[in-house]
């Protein structure tokens, strides 16, 4: 903010690049974004590759993390799929640790976050329906399109029925990916601008005295941000398995 | 459930950014585009992205999870194991209390025999003991009485042969007539056996 000269609660969300890369006239530029995905893949790497390094049968602090993530991840799978649900299992825990991790770095003060990024969200979201649709139609064929048609669903009704269906399929990834953004991006432009109202207030003479009070919200923000950061990976991870759950079984 | 309650949450939030949005929109637009959604990097944010969601892919599936997969696995299957091991040892222990229990019981059954076998003998012993005394008794008993009886058939022999003498002697002195012996014995059994 200092940087933006005064306080602008959307500065936080710039993109800089650290390194300039510019092959056939696109711009790959490794930036801060880029930075902090690479931070989230090495601390998950530290938690799970480093922490589980001694395969004790009685673990240590970090393996016990590493496995109750492991352990966590595994029962919200075979909670929605189901047994054979966990061939998705590398691709669900990557995609929950990588969004968790990216929405908690995000909340270390001065550092960015990847998953305020619409680009980044939508990524995930279309990577997810991608896999959604290429398994199903390899696994099932055409039955796999057997989702867009309800059972049970009079004659005449039935092509609006197909209607509603196929659009609530294609907003999915929009959902999905919007879902995360905003909280991500709501949450911190919250923290920001209450952070800017102490500022403001401390140098505004005798209001000083009321600084402490944006000051006690956003300490109380920090709080619910850190759940909201928890929650929203755990949301977008229960949704995937929702919706791989469709191209696993999708006679429903 | 939790969907349904987060969807509500991101309306929520969602319009609450819109309003902080709106806020700061002078000082944010001002500048240029709204940085989130501003494409100049899309390309470079998708393509790190790929890179290195790629690499956590894989260091997850080939490394992380297959090992502590294991290693869950492992613990599950010692646990098991050892579960399994304490209950055939606490088995055992339960077989071998019992046929202690058995043993003790049985040598109890054998010592209450053996305790009742001498007394019986103990008991048959004095019996004889006693029979064969009673028995040398007895035949001490009978032959005192056999000489008693012998000594009074004697003794009377002797009585009657005085009294037939005496009787002679009184009848003779009586009659002057002395009786033969024949006719005093006869006198004289006939008054002793009245």
């Amino acid at each position: 903010m200092a940087a933006g000269g005064g306080i602008d609660p959307i500065h936080q969300f710039e993109i800089k690049p650290i390194l300039g890369l510019r092959p056939f006239g696109l711009d790959l530029s490794f930036t801060n974004a880029s930075l902090f995905m690479v931070v989230a893949v090495a601390v998950i790497s530290a938690i799970m590759i480093y922490g589980s390094r001694q395969r004790a049968t009685v673990p240590g602090r970090l393996q016990s993390l590493a496995e109750m993530l492991y352990e966590f991840v595994a029962s919200t799978i075979t909670g929605v799929m189901g047994r054979d649900g966990m061939r998705f299992f590398p691709f669900v825990f990557s995609l929950f640790m990588f969004v968790l991790t990216a929405n908690m770095l995000g909340l270390i003060p001065g550092s960015f976050t990847v998953t305020s990024q619409i680009i980044v969200t939508a990524a995930f979201a279309f990577l997810v329906i991608t896999v959604v649709l290429v398994y199903g139609i390899m696994k099932h064929g055409s039955h796999f399109f057997g989702l867009f048609v309800p059972e049970g669903v009079p004659g005449w009704l039935l092509p609006f029925m197909v209607l509603i269906e196929a659009v609530s399929f294609m907003s999915r990834p929009i959902s999905l990916s919007l879902r995360l953004f905003g909280n991500m991006l709501a949450g911190h432009i919250a923290l920001k601008v209450f952070g800017g109202f102490v500022v403001a207030l401390t140098g505004a003479g005798i209001y000083a005295t009321l600084a402490p009070l944006p000051l006690f919200l956003a300490v109380a923000l920090t709080a619910l941000e850190f759940l909201v950061a928890f929650l929203q990976a755990y949301v977008f991870t229960i949704l995937t398995c929702v919706y791989l759950n469709d191209a696993l079984h999708p006679g429903h | 459930m939790q969907v349904r309650a987060s969807r509500a949450q991101r309306i929520g939030v969602v319009s609450a950014a819109a309003s902080v949005m709106a806020v700061s929109a002078d000082t944010a637009f001002a500048k240029g585009a709204f940085p989130p959604f501003d494409p100049t990097f899309f390309a470079s944010q998708i393509f790190w992205l790929a890179i290195s969601f790629g690499v956590l892919y894989w260091l997850m599936s080939r490394i992380a999870l297959p090992r502590v997969g294991e290693v869950l696995a492992e613990r599950s299957t010692t646990i098991a194991r050892d579960l399994d091991q304490a209950t055939e040892i606490h088995a055992k222990v339960e077989a071998v209390a019992k046929d202690h229990e058995q043993a003790l019981a049985e040598s109890r059954r054998n010592a209450q025999a053996i305790a009742q076998d001498a007394r019986t003998a103990s008991a048959r012993e004095t019996d004889a003991k006693r029979h064969a005394t009673e028995a040398e008794l007895g035949a001490k008993l009978a032959a005192a009485e056999k000489t008693i009886a012998d000594r009074k058939t004697a003794a009377m022999k002797h009585v009657e042969t005085i009294a037939a003498g005496a009787a002679a002697e009184i009848v003779g002195k009586l009659t002057g007539q002395s009786p033969t012996d024949a006719e005093t014995a006869a006198a004289v059994k006939s008054v002793l056996s009245a």
